[in-house]
């Protein structure tokens, strides 16, 4: 419960941080106006959205806005930052999906193969391509798998989320999640679940074989460390055949951490949807803050990245819970 | 990062005797595969470095040169004898791109190492020496930092910096400070938390009873004790200092790109060349990045096994710091650095309340 009671101010010092990073730099009508405005206007301007008040109230009715679940409205483009949450993030949600599928499928064998052969050919070369996508960046695999893919073989579309004409007819589903794939089934059109599953693949497999990198190392370490126990060496002893001792018994107790990292990735998946976001021109919250991030709209800014904050703080909460649900060794 | 939890959690495993050549002993105690892997890191960072350092004398042109003698490269031209890696879309060679890059990260590397630690390691030996109030705050703030994805932090505090514009070394500047602000929570909590465990050893105490001021304990007695494992967590934040770099020149909040050639924003240039089938602008320098990320981490991977003793296994094993990767269910770093967010574990705060 001590873990509960910090999460308060946990996201308060990172609010309060967040705002006052964004002050330092200047109002924001200067910042994203300013060569464009004369001094009066932008004077007037600023009144007008209120930057011209003392910092400290400022302040108290930015806290206020949250407390409502108010997180400001862009300068920009006018959008509600919480609008732009619940549509883009809806974006950003199904990537991360997307990516966390391929990162188990291809993790989990993988680590299990250079668990049962440790320190042999296969271990090795497994863990060379753990340190080989541990150190790519993801924008890297990401132009690579685009130039493979898309501009020599041709069978992946390079960017967006669906074709232009699936996306025109799927803003008209309703009710609408803004999960494409969702909105596609709800439309009913097979062909349109296809073209958006085909535009998924290549920024699920930049992001996922990244995440696959730490599964990799999680289960092999894990498993290794497992297969030496004594329930282990006792299932063995009563004549289990091997093949289950590692299925039925190892397994699964190798696999709780790699749960618990899952919960970790959410942080890491918010954080790096920005460079996967941004190859693929997915429409999520990365995406987005990186446009207001050099349009210097920075009321969009700080409501994005203190609505991630949040985010990041509950999650890492929630983690710790299930953490302890999962192994009663962990007591908070 | 592997190296946080570990720390933490092991206590005090002494460094390897100091006799003779410092390398030589280090090199010794490893064996095998490990060995390779030291040494193959070693090779890479020392090309790496030498590509930096020699950058003027080994690239054909400027790394801003768009012409030579009057004569201009052209756009996107492909490899040839002139252009060994070919052109970019601005019409720069690519060869002399890639090694100035290095020169750039080497530079931002060193300085966010530097900066790190000159401020990481005397706020977590204060801290964690005196505690009370101030050691609350900090590590509160610190952990809150920890906890944010750290690609983000930097882009912010590098927008706060430079406030979009910049002077040529003010932008690497800016670019090391914002990086070094992801990284000096990691030096924090490593130190303070081993400080705090190493504060009432007996030799400790001792020297408080001789009437040693605080400071000198601090810096004579316990810095000693806490710093074995600096060089580890040093090298494995290269690294990701390194990933964090690209990530922001690749988002467009790094380096000027007339100050200094930077991998990530020629990777960011070269994201259209790859839709159109256009592969030499992006593979050169991304090819660098991993290079020297690989080589990196090669390099602290081993550094963490010969350091901490009690990882190694017997009879020269190949076995690479399985342990610590035991303690690390967080050890995002990999997808971090690459991903340039939150690599590091959820702050495990509890270990010390």
């Amino acid at each position: 419960m001590v873990r509960l009671a910090l999460i308060v101010p946990t996201v308060l010092i990172l609010v309060t941080v967040v705002f006052f990073f964004m002050r330092v730099i200047g109002d924001p009508i200067t910042a994203s106006q300013g060569g464009r405005l004369s001094a009066a206007q932008l004077a007037e301007r600023r009144a007008a959205a209120g930057f011209d008040r003392p910092i400290l109230t400022q302040y108290g009715e930015y806290l206020a806005g949250l407390l409502r679940g108010d997180f400001g409205t862009a300068l920009t483009d006018h959008r509600a930052i919480s609008e732009v949450l619940v549509t883009n993030g809806a974006a950003t949600l199904e990537l991360s999906v997307w990516a966390l599928l391929v990162a188990f499928l291809v993790g989990v064998p993988l680590g299990r193969l250079a668990a049962r052969y440790r320190d042999r050919l296969p271990d090795v070369s497994i863990r060379m391509f753990a340190v080989l996508v541990y150190a790519a960046p993801v924008f890297f695999v990401g132009l690579l798998l685009k130039l493979l893919f898309s501009a020599t073989l041709g069978w992946l579309p390079a960017s967006g989320r669906a074709s232009a004409g699936v996306e025109v007819a799927l803003t008209n589903v309703q009710p609408k999640t803004n999960i494409m794939v969702v909105d596609a089934i709800l439309y009913g059109d097979t062909g349109y679940v296809l073209d958006v599953l085909r535009h998924a693949i290549l920024p699920a497999l930049a992001l996922g074989l990244l995440t696959a990198g730490v599964f990799i190392r999680l289960i092999r370490i894990n498993l290794i460390e497992t297969m030496r126990t004594d329930y282990v060496t006792a299932a063995r002893a009563r004549g289990v055949p091997e093949r289950l001792v590692v299925r039925k018994h190892a397994f699964r107790n190798a696999l709780v951490p790699v749960v618990t990292v899952m919960g970790m990735q959410i942080a890491m998946l918010l954080g790096g949807a920005i460079l996967t976001e941004t190859t693929f021109e997915w429409q999520g919250l990365g995406y987005v803050l990186s446009r207001y991030l050099l349009a210097r709209d920075f009321v969009a800014v700080q409501g994005l990245v203190t609505a991630i904050a949040v985010v990041v703080a509950l999650a890492s909460f929630l983690i710790d819970v299930i953490n302890a649900l999962v192994d009663p060794r962990v007591r908070y | 990062m592997s190296a946080i939890v570990t720390i933490e959690t092991e206590g005090l495993a002494g460094p390897p005797p100091r006799r003779g050549f410092p390398g030589v002993a280090l090199l010794r105690s490893t064996h095998g595969l490990q060995r390779g892997m030291l040494l193959g890191g070693i090779a890479v960072i020392t090309l790496f470095v030498a590509a930096a350092v020699l950058a003027p004398l080994l690239a054909p042109y400027g790394f801003n040169a768009d012409r030579a003698g009057g004569v201009i490269f052209g756009t996107q031209q492909p490899p040839s004898a002139a252009h060994l890696f070919g052109t970019t879309v601005g019409g720069q060679d690519v060869l002399s791109r890639v090694l100035f890059g290095a020169r750039t990260a080497l530079t931002v590397i060193v300085l966010a190492v530097a900066i790190s630690l000159l401020v990481g390691v005397p706020l977590g030996l204060v801290s964690g020496y005196f505690g009370g109030v101030l050691d609350r705050i900090l590590v509160l703030i610190t952990d809150a930092l920890y906890a944010f994805p750290s690609l983000l932090l930097a882009i912010i505090v590098s927008i706060m910096i430079s406030g979009g514009r910049s002077t040529p070394f003010g932008g690497i500047l800016a670019a090391a400070i914002s990086i070094t602000v992801v990284y000096v929570p990691q030096y924090f909590r490593v130190v303070r938390n081993l400080t705090v465990s190493v504060k009432n050893e007996p030799f400790v105490e001792s020297a408080r009873i001789t009437g040693a001021r605080p400071g000198r304990i601090m810096f004579r007695h316990v810095l000693p004790n806490v710093s074995q494992t600096l060089p580890v967590l040093a090298t494995l934040n290269a690294s990701e200092a390194i990933l964090t770099l690209a990530g922001l020149g690749f988002l467009g909040f790094g380096i000027e790109p007339s100050a200094a050639a930077e991998w990530g924003y020629d990777l960011n240039k070269a994201l259209a060349d790859a839709t159109n089938g256009i592969w030499w602008t992006g593979v050169y320098p991304g090819l660098a990045i991993v290079l020297v990320v690989a080589g990196v981490t090669l390099v602290g991977e081993s550094l963490n096994d010969v350091l901490n003793p009690m990882l190694r296994t017997r009879g020269g094993g190949t076995s690479t710091a399985d342990e610590d990767e035991i303690a690390l269910p967080g050890d995002l770093g990999p997808a971090a650095g690459a991903l340039g967010s939150g690599s590091d574990p959820a702050p495990t705060t509890e270990d010390d309340r």
